[in-house]
């Protein structure tokens, strides 16, 4: 049967590659291209997202003469207010943003003030190899239909880090958590609330004390807002004061609450890339005894993408570099635990044997859970959710 | 001719970009913010800041921090000038202290984030073979809730500042008479030093302390690193307003921009009013004829800020340098269980680029800065006119200004005239800072040099133009040089400026030792802070030794 349907998929390529239509203003794209400069606007907090970034700079340098700069952002949230500011002063071309590392409230924002060139997806040969139509997740982003204004780049999925040498066996659900913390006070922590992993982790609590969590696929309204949450407030009461700190200070953002695990200043760390813990550890950034877990519920899992600012005047570059970094190669790379471990958005049926066999051979490393493992992942709620819980808790906790 | 218009051509390359900036922070904190669809003027922003939660606490860190940040280094610095005056320490001072003015504030805080943290370096030193501890004590040192890591890291690097203006303030009054007729009448030589050199003093150093309190109440990378999270002191708040994911928040943050304008705005003003009571209050002291006695205390709060800033500069760059060559190193261990110099080979290639930044946006900035600033101090010199007390004041207003209220408005109009993101801009903006540091290193050695060379020469028939280029440029070689390394380091240590001018675009060592430091991999953190504290270094011990080998 799958070997079937990847026939079929195959056939599908080949005829959309013999129609001159699509095919001749991919080559135009990849000529006018050339020489041209593309500012990446990406988080730049990871080493290892920062050295596969300047891996694929000197790829396209050599292959299509793309000038790629990484532009290190700490928050992608302040490219998108300099588009802003330049969408204000009527910068409608030239922009100093290229392409974008982006998912998300940030892509709803983008959208919403027509910020983004596109719909440019479905031009790039490679986004065929991704099999979307299949996979809701790579057109929707946060349940906001991309419609093409982004391409999909890498898959996520939350799990929870470990010391196995303080903590053997780690709390698998949100009241275990809470159980756990009242006997361990000031061991675990998340990061803080206004970075998105720590509203990640408020969401992933949400999912499971919800009474109903189908509801945080629709947007929130001001009706259901406080009747859908207000578990998760009562629960989050009686954790906070056990929390690092007396949960009144909180990491800037995941990795920094990956130092606190290696400083032994808590048990437990919290992470969106299934293999980030492997390849920290085999760089000496976590100690060996960590592992990674999942909860008895399942984890959210979501997808991130790249997108292009309607002021670039790189976009044909912006594209190439999109569809390269959509390639098997750049793909099969990214996942590779020791490069950085981010997950795949191909369909590895679609692949050729030999295209195939290079995903299956990449190492798993030693703290990275199986696709078995990890279990199906729990769709992210409407970015309403994630904007109304932050706002809710710094009503609540700030100050 | 020309000379005439460089002082013109200075305040202009100043307060248009300062007013400019403040217009287009202003206009979005009143509603008119066309592309967000702001076309109206209304009070919205305003009451949509005071809805966002946690401000009240985050003005009072802010106040609570900055206050005590510069009260502590104004008076530490008082005293170790007035218990040290005239003796070889205060001669050694200056050598000591001029260094740490070149170490970036990034740096020298986040050296003092990993000395000082619960699991930080002194506390591995004494782990667990004295503490006991097993874990790190779960206590709050760094990020603490009312900033006191962050007032404290400031007064660090604000006490030599201070310090060092006091010295050249010292050369303005004739300090060495009015001690000497005051020791013989009886007084204690601190008491002596308070009486009658500190009154003739303050007024001289009055601008200096106010920027050290703007600059307290309004700096963003400290903050970041040093300050508290939840909710961080008020510019941090801002900035993080700023780049909110909502763009709607764009307005709420131009409000808040405002808001610390008179917040700063306030604070100078609540100085101004305690310097008039302190004044009154004293007055009866100052004549009442209390002789002091030779207070020990003096000296060694001296001594103790002496070493205390030394010591936590020297073990905040050592520890930083040992974090960059460590491969692991898990607490509670003293040192790395493994060594390697990887961080900096991998490291070396990403390092040249923002390194280069650096250098160049520092030299064009320093260069254009003595340029301007020597027009003006010669334009003074031909024409015999004193740079008043007021246009101090103009030089002195991008360091009273908070950068937050103005950059972004200024980044607005640098993309209306198309030149964001370039390098012209970035050095532009940190000509703004860079200016005035270079004037105040250089004005008092330039106005007190001996007039009587350039006469002569002058009298044998030397133009002026040569005058100033064979006579008085070597003569003044040393303060010039000194002047261009403090206004290098001032360039070197910008963040806002270079990260709105710059549109994100131009990477220097300070931009990514602060994007850095919230991402975590602190070997890589090491290996840029110790450059970003390394380079001005650099620049300041050659242009100390530079001209001391040429006279030999």
């Amino acid at each position: 049967m799958n070997r079937l349907l990847a026939a079929c998929f195959c056939l599908v390529l080949c005829l959309a590659a013999g129609d001159s239509r699509a095919a001749e203003p991919w080559g135009k794209v990849v000529e006018q291209a050339d020489g041209q400069t593309v500012y990446w606007n990406a988080w730049a907090g990871s080493e290892a997202t920062n050295e596969y970034i300047q891996w694929v700079a000197d790829e396209v340098e050599n292959r299509f003469g793309i000038t790629l700069k990484h532009v290190k952002v700490a928050n992608l949230a302040e490219s998108v207010s300099r588009v802003l500011a330049e969408k204000s002063a009527g910068k409608t071309d030239d922009g100093s943003v290229d392409l974008l590392w982006i998912n998300g409230e940030n892509f709803l924002a983008m959208k919403q003030n027509d910020l983004l060139y596109g719909p440019f997806a479905e031009r790039l040969p490679n986004y065929e190899l991704t099999n979307a139509d299949d996979w809701p997740t790579l057109t929707e982003d946060f349940t906001v239909p991309t419609e093409g204004y982004e391409a999909p780049w890498g898959m996520a999925q939350i799990v929870f880090l470990h010391d196995t040498r303080r903590l053997p066996d780690p709390p698998r659900s949100m009241n275990e958590l809470l159980a756990w913390a009242k006997k361990n006070p000031g061991r675990f922590t998340h990061p803080q609330v206004s970075n998105f992993m720590g509203s990640t982790f408020l969401k992933q609590a949400l999912y499971e004390l919800a009474e109903d969590p189908e509801v945080l696929q629709e947007p929130a309204t001001d009706s259901n807002f406080q009747r859908v949450t207000e578990p998760l407030w009562a629960w989050y009461g009686k954790l906070r004061p056990h929390l690092w700190r007396d949960g009144e200070q909180f990491p800037e953002n995941a990795p920094a609450q990956h130092q606190l695990l290696a400083d032994a200043e808590v048990d437990v760390s919290i992470s969106f890339h299934p293999p980030e813990a492997s390849n920290l550890i085999q760089n000496g950034l976590l100690p060996p005894t960590v592992r990674t877990y999942v909860l008895d519920g399942g984890t959210i899992g979501n997808t991130h993408f790249l997108a292009i600012p309607f002021n670039s005047s790189s976009k044909e570059a912006a594209m190439v570099t999109a569809n390269f970094l959509l390639s098997p190669e750049a793909q099969a790379r990214k996942q590779d635990p020791r490069v950085w471990g981010d997950l795949t958005v191909l369909d590895l049926d679609g692949l050729s044997d030999e295209q195939r066999k290079v995903f299956h051979e990449l190492p798993k490393g030693a703290a990275t859970l199986s696709r078995e493992e990890l279990g199906d992942p729990l769709p992210e709620p409407h970015p309403s959710w994630m904007n109304r819980i932050v706002e809710e808790w710094g009503r609540r906790y700030s100050g | 001719m020309l000379l005439r218009l460089v002082p013109w051509l200075t305040v202009a390359a100043f307060l248009l970009p300062v007013a400019a900036g403040l217009l287009g922070t202003v206009l979005p904190a009143v509603g008119y913010f066309p592309a967000l669809g702001g076309e109206r003027f209304s009070l919205a922003p305003l009451r949509s800041l005071l809805e966002q939660p946690g401000l009240g606490k985050s003005v009072a860190v802010t106040l609570i921090s900055g206050f005590a940040s510069t009260l502590a280094a104004f008076a530490t610095s008082t005293a170790f000038c007035a218990a040290t005056h005239d003796s070889r320490l205060f001669r050694w001072a200056r050598y000591l202290f001029t260094p740490k003015l070149a170490a970036p504030h990034a740096a020298v805080a986040i050296g003092t984030a990993f000395l000082l943290a619960p699991s930080g370096w002194l506390a591995r030193l004494f782990t667990p073979w004295l503490t006991g501890w097993e874990r790190p004590p779960d206590v709050s040192i760094v990020h603490d809730e009312w900033g006191m890591c962050m007032a404290f890291g400031l007064a660090l690097k604000e006490i030599p500042f201070l310090v060092l203006m006091t010295m050249s303030a010292l050369n303005q009054v004739r300090s060495s008479e009015n001690l000497a007729v005051a020791r013989s009448l009886g007084y204690g030589p601190a008491t002596a030093w308070m009486k009658t050199v500190f009154p003739q003093v303050y007024p001289q150093i009055r601008l200096p302390v106010y920027a050290v309190l703007a600059f307290s109440l309004s700096v963003v990378d400290v903050a970041i690193i040093l300050g508290p999270t939840n909710p961080p002191p008020l510019a941090a708040y801002v900035f993080r307003l700023f780049s909110h994911r909502d763009l709607a928040m764009q307005f709420p943050a131009a409000a808040g921009a405002m808001l610390q304008l008179g917040l700063v705005a306030a604070g100078i003003g609540v100085w101004r009013l305690a310097e008039l009571a302190v004044s009154r209050l004293f007055r009866g002291w100052l004549t009442a004829g209390s002789r002091g006695g030779g207070v020990p205390v003096g000296r060694v709060w001296a001594w103790s800020a002496l070493g205390m800033c030394t010591g936590a500069a020297v073990l905040g760059a050592a520890v930083m340098g040992v974090w960059s060559l460590a491969r692991s190193w898990w607490f509670p261990a003293a040192l790395p269980s493994r060594w390697t110099l990887d961080n900096w080979s991998r490291h070396l290639d990403n390092l040249a680029d923002p390194f280069w930044t650096t250098v160049v946006v520092g030299c064009a900035a320093t260069g254009l800065a003595l340029v301007l600033v020597l027009g003006c101090l010669e334009n003074e010199d031909r024409h015999r006119v004193r740079t008043e007390r007021r246009a101090l004041w103009l030089l002195y207003v991008p360091l009273l200004v908070p950068q937050i209220g103005f950059l972004f408005g200024l980044q607005v109009v640098l993309v209306r005239l198309g030149v964001d993101g370039g390098l012209g801009a970035v050095v532009w903006s940190h000509l703004l800072f860079v200016l005035p540091y270079v004037f105040l290193a250089l004005a008092d050695p330039w106005r007190s040099k001996d007039e009587r060379y350039a006469r002569t020469a002058a009298c044998l028939g030397c133009p002026p133009r040569r005058v100033f280029l064979r006579v008085k440029l070597p003569m003044l070689l040393r303060p010039v040089l000194f002047a261009a390394a403090v206004g290098f380091a001032v360039s070197v240590a910008q963040y806002l400026p270079t990260v709105f001018a710059g549109a994100g675009r131009q990477a220097t060592l300070t931009t990514e030792a602060v994007t850095l430091s919230t991402g975590a991999d602190r070997r890589v953190i090491g290996v840029y802070a110790f450059v970003q504290a390394a380079l001005p270094m650099l620049v300041y011990l050659a242009a100390v030794g530079l001209p001391g080998r040429r006279r030999e």
